[in-house]
């Protein structure tokens, strides 16, 4: 029978099958950080377990620390230091191999899984944390569990799951210039809403797609979740395997061919069947921006903000309602134009040295606007070192952006870098939820380029008006 | 976990689509290492001003829902992140059971594992027990997992669905942990046979 790339990967890694349908699923690669994973360790010292399988777990610490450059002398805030020492403490008991902020390979977990060549197509990969999606761009199946997991992964190197739904989005054609992976996969969300891929594995294909490279990829995978699904696909290409050649902990030589043989037998059969399947034709796709509280509440920059009168289902209404309060909207009012106070280039979306370059596409030869807080902060060393080599940190620096160390920062107010209650901001990163910046913040999801836009001129801006 | 068989409860109106992660539990509480004491931050930006008094408006902030051990909810709730405090802030509270349209993946398969039964019904029966939940101490839900019933203050019966396994583990108070140690020998036969190109990341 024809299968879909999530079925062979899912076939290939029960280990075990129920009578009622419940697989035990291996996992290949574990990433473990520091907020999701201290009562996992604590369940396991109780119950005097180890940790089955070192060498298929990584850990490194990225939504607590700070990032600016002197937190290497240490972290004030008690909490976030008690967290980062118990992990520390953690990954010396237990044997996992380890990160730590003193270390260039340091980063967003999401960033370095790839960057490093820990996540690999055909894999199970699974961390305490949603955005694990994002390593499905490589063809690896790919989700985030809650903390009882990470300690039944921690303990047997398996889960038990029932196969979830498969679903296709395909986007044909051409994206228009301007536009980048984070704008197809905001204008999907706004398709399928946030609730759209609800109980599903969503496999992205099409030519729009194979067209992205590997970090529009990540992107595009990175916020499957916010369309409701388990885990985003994109089968591994010749784009793919070009990535992941060289990459210090991929396999390298004789073992790098065997590996692309296999990569190469699992992209969906002719003729497999979905679920669901969803068309976009990626022509007609324009920049996105966010202008509600939650990824859905979406539309191009060119658009006005929807009345809540003219929505005729009386929840809808109410809700449309509270988030043009909450975001401080007003109904007709263009999007474009809209001042913001603070721009955020970073998170797990879109910190990729490719983000951090068309961000600085931008901003060259321009200055942050007046009264707006820019930052720029790198998701892993890595990343860091390379924009700096690349002159990349030099134009955004001398275009007023705050060149900041990595972390996951300002996407979700876990560490200093955080909105005030009021502040309008301009965010590459994934959720636009009340409160996600920081109480009382006010987020517009938008691509690196268009964040850029947004800093040098002081308000939401369309790029393609830039460059 | 505890277990979850027979609860008669106070059942507290949050209706509300999209309750988000963050929504349940900002992240600004996530500095945890412990399991317990989440409950007081709950739902805290919605149920408490800037200056940490009470939002009166609020449901669970109101007399009659203080003791609610059920939630009413709206649809896609518990969307958003992986952060198991969401239940742990759920159940140190006291609810035990959440009753929605839809429900976040993450979120639904979190909540098993901590003893809280989420149960997806209509849009339609959800309306009617929206209502009864309305009437505050005036009326109790019953939920029995055994049964897999919702019973109304009227005495109408409403069943639910759940998974077997699941609801084995809930009505047994099961980790999976055990469970799964049991199939050490099919997890020991499938690492024999991973590829050698694999490389270990240790």
């Amino acid at each position: 029978m024809a299968r879909t790339l999530f079925d062979k990967i899912w076939d290939a890694h029960v280990v075990d099958r129920m009578e009622d349908g419940t697989c035990v699923l291996y996992i290949d690669r574990h990433l473990v950080h520091e907020v999701t994973s201290p009562q996992a360790f604590e369940g396991l010292r109780t119950a005097g377990r180890k940790v089955r399988r070192v060498e298929n777990t990584i850990a490194v610490v990225d939504h607590n620390v700070p990032t600016d450059a002197d937190r290497l002398k240490g972290i004030n805030e008690p909490e976030s230091k008690l967290q980062i020492e118990t992990l520390e403490h953690n990954v010396a008991e237990f044997g996992v191999p380890y990160f730590p902020i003193s270390d260039a390979r340091q980063g967003i977990v999401h960033v370095i899984g790839p960057e490093q060549g820990i996540s690999l197509p055909g894999m199970t990969i699974v961390c305490g944390d949603s955005h694990t999606s994002t390593h499905g761009a490589l063809g690896a199946l790919a989700f985030g569990i809650g903390t009882s997991e990470v300690e039944h992964v921690l303990a047997t190197q398996t889960l038990l799951q029932k196969p979830a739904k498969n679903m296709l989005v395909r986007v044909d054609g051409t994206l228009p210039q301007g536009c980048t992976g984070k704008d197809i996969v905001l204008a999907v969300i706004g398709k399928i809403g946030t609730a759209g891929g609800t109980g599903h594995v969503i496999e992205f294909a099409g030519e729009a797609i194979r067209a992205l490279d590997m970090a529009g990829r990540l992107t595009v995978c990175n916020m499957s979740i916010e369309a409701g699904a388990r885990a985003g696909l994109i089968a591994p290409d010749e784009v793919t395997f070009a990535y992941i050649k060289g990459r210090p902990l991929a396999p390298q030589g004789a073992d790098f061919d065997k590996a692309v043989a296999y990569w190469k037998t699992l992209p969906s059969d002719e003729g497999a069947v979905y679920d669901k399947v969803v068309v976009l034709d990626a022509a007609q796709i324009t920049p996105q921006v966010t202008w509600g509280t939650n990824p859905e509440a979406v539309m191009p920059i060119t658009g006005t903000v929807p009345n809540p009168a003219d929505e005729p289902d009386e929840a809808k209404r109410a809700q449309m309602a509270r988030m043009l309060s909450y975001m401080a909207l007003e109904p007709g009012q263009k999007l474009a134009g809209t001042k913001v106070d603070v721009v955020f280039i970073g998170s797990c979306t879109n910190s990729r040295i490719e983000d951090l370059r068309a961000a600085a596409h931008v901003a060259r030869g321009r200055h942050v606007a007046d009264g707006v807080r820019a930052l720029v902060v790198p998701g892993s060393g890595l990343v860091k070192k390379q924009a700096e080599d690349e002159g990349i940190a030099q134009i955004l620096i001398e275009a007023g952006f705050e060149w900041r160390e990595a972390g996951c920062s300002m996407c979700l107010g876990m560490n200093p870098d955080k909105l005030t209650p009021g502040q309008r901001c301009a965010s590459t990163s994934n959720r636009n939820f009340e409160g996600r910046q920081g109480p009382g913040g006010r987020t517009h999801l938008l691509s690196p380029a268009m964040a850029a836009a947004a800093a040098v001129t002081g308000v939401l801006t369309d790029v393609r008006e830039l460059v | 976990m505890d277990k979850f068989t027979r609860l008669t409860a106070i059942a507290a109106p949050l209706n509300v689509a999209n309750v988000d992660t963050d929504k349940i539990i900002p992240a600004r509480f996530l500095k945890t290492i412990k399991r317990t004491g989440l409950g007081k931050s709950l739902f805290a930006d919605m149920r408490y001003n800037e200056d940490g008094t009470e939002k009166p408006d609020f449901v669970l902030n109101q007399e009659k829902y203080r003791k609610a051990e059920i939630l009413v909810a709206g649809d896609n709730f518990g969307c958003g992140s992986s952060r198991e405090h969401a239940p742990w802030a759920l159940l140190d509270f006291g609810i035990r059971c959440v009753i929605a349209p839809s429900f976040a993946d993450i979120f639904f398969n979190n909540s098993f594992k901590n003893g809280i039964l989420p149960i997806v019904l209509p849009p339609e029966q959800v309306a009617k027990l929206m209502d009864d939940a309305a009437l505050g101490t005036n009326a109790r839900l019953t939920v029995d997992l055994a049964c897999q019933m919702v019973v109304r203050p009227n005495g109408e019966e409403i069943p639910f669905d759940v998974d077997p396994f699941r609801k084995y583990c809930l009505l047994n108070g099961l980790d999976d942990i055990g469970l799964t140690l049991a199939h050490e020998s099919a997890i020991a036969t499938y690492e024999a046979k991973i590829p050698a190109w694999q490389p270990k990341l240790r």
